[in-house]
């Protein structure tokens, strides 16, 4: 499975279209150095969360939140993620979770290349910024049990 | 997608293995029993508004469509064959078969996809199908369409990368937001759904999920969705006919 995703990554960074996607390295189930060496904010992490316009994790996924209604079980509850998982392990599944799991349903967060039939409105760029995804991976750590 | 199966092939994006398909069940097993029931009733469903405009207009005019057909009751079961391939080798679902009939029979122009007389027509005809189980034929002319559709449910699409089957199969029964996942059939369209506030056609559902996971959203009675329609009507034989269907 691992080496999979490796010849993947390796494959997917051959694609002109990768640009605004950071640069990173797999290392067991994990991409262990922060994008861009970017750091990341919780506070700004929890609202990229939230936001039903973007990341819209929330479709799938409840966090420890009793404020949020209608949220979705198609993914594990994501409360006490932060003592399961190293920040290199959340990177890795929020990046793209197919590097871990290649029929997951869960979105690729910052990934363009190998995309089928996107809609001209996305193409060529990842649903998340590498900013994003630092901030996204600060907050999830922080649920801890 | 169709016919540039390459397209997929090329895509570094594993396909995945997709998991064998289960059970699928009725689309009214996954509404509220609210809604179930506000489907079941005429009195307090919104889409019979639709229904008896369509059944005014199957009267009307010189060359109505009565006037070759007869009573309307006599299209019990039409729907639940549809789409179909037609001896000119066109794929037609139920709307086109429709405006196949304007164009050709009655020498008028089209009505055109999703305007509110194709929709009322195609209601009204639906519904004389109603409980009764889909039955299309999926061998012959039909069968490339078939497999056309299947291949493009089975392909991860969008920026999402989500194939139909990860959510409608793999997922039916959970909660997606608001909404409880169905097996993702069309044997309740044209359906009025709360949040469109009117009825819309199955296409209109599709370009919905399309959406949903930032896809190319095909047109109203694109090839792809015909062949799709086709596809998920394969899915849906032997099960009920629920149109005019009711959802949120
Ligand atoms: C379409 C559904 C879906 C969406 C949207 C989604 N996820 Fe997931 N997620 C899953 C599933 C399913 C899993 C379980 C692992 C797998 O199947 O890959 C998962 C696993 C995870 C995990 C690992 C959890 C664990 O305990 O191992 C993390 C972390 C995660 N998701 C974070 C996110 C974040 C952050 C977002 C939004 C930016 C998000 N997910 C959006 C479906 C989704
Ligand atoms: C991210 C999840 C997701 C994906 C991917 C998805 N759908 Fe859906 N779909 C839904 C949800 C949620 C609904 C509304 C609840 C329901 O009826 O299933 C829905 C509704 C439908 C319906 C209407 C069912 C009814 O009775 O009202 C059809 C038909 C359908 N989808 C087909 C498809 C097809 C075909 C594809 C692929 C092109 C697709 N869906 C992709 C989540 C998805």
């Amino acid at each position: 499975m691992r080496a999979a995703g490796l010849l993947l990554l390796g494959l997917c960074a051959a694609w002109p279209a990768a640009g605004q996607v950071a640069p990173f390295v797999v290392t067991d189930d994990a991409i262990a150095a922060p994008l861009l060496g970017l750091a990341g904010d919780r506070a700004r992490g929890a609202a990229v969360v939230r936001n039903r316009e973007t990341a819209n994790c929330l479709i799938c996924h409840a966090i420890p939140d009793p404020r949020e209604r209608f949220m979705g079980d198609v993914g594990p509850p994501l409360a006490g993620v932060g003592s399961r998982l190293t920040p290199g392990q959340i990177r890795l599944r929020v990046v793209d979770p197919t590097l871990v799991n290649p029929a997951s349903v869960m979105p690729a967060y910052h990934r363009v290349a190998g995309l089928v039939n996107v809609d001209a409105r996305y193409s060529g760029r990842p649903v998340l910024t590498a900013q994003e995804i630092e901030d996204v991976v600060a907050y999830l750590s922080g649920l801890e049990e | 997608m169709i016919g540039r199966p390459a397209a997929a092939l090329l895509a570094c994006a594993a396909l995945g293995t997709l998991a064998a398909a289960s059970e699928i069940r009725p689309s009214r097993d996954f509404l509220s029993p609210e809604l179930r029931a506000q489907q079941d009733d005429p009195s307090r469903h919104p889409g019979w508004l639709w229904v008896e405009e369509g059944e005014a207009l199957w009267r009307r005019g010189e060359a109505s469509c009565q006037s070759c057909h007869g009573d309307i009751a006599g299209m019990a079961g039409v729907a639940a064959r549809y789409p179909a391939v037609a001896a000119d080798g066109v794929l037609l679902n139920l709307e086109g078969r429709i405006e196949r009939c304007r164009t050709q029979h009655q020498a008028q122009r089209a009505f055109g996809y999703e305007s509110e007389p194709l929709l009322s027509l195609t209601a009204a005809v639906a519904l004389r199908s109603r409980g009764m189980p889909v039955s299309v034929a999926v061998d012959g002319p039909a069968a490339p369409f078939v497999e056309a559709g299947r291949r493009f449910y089975e392909t991860r699409q969008g920026q999402l990368n989500l194939a139909c089957t990860q959510c409608h199969d793999e997922n039916a029964g959970r909660r997606l937001r608001g909404d409880v996942i169905s097996n993702g059939l069309g044997t309740g369209y044209p359906a009025y759904r709360l949040e469109w506030n009117a009825l819309g056609s199955l296409h209109r559902r599709l370009r919905a999920c399309s959406l949903g996971v930032r896809a190319t959203q095909f047109d109203f009675g694109s090839p792809e969705y015909l062949a799709l329609e086709l596809y998920l009507a394969s899915r849906a034989n032997g099960l009920p006919i629920e149109a005019p269907g009711l959802r949120r």
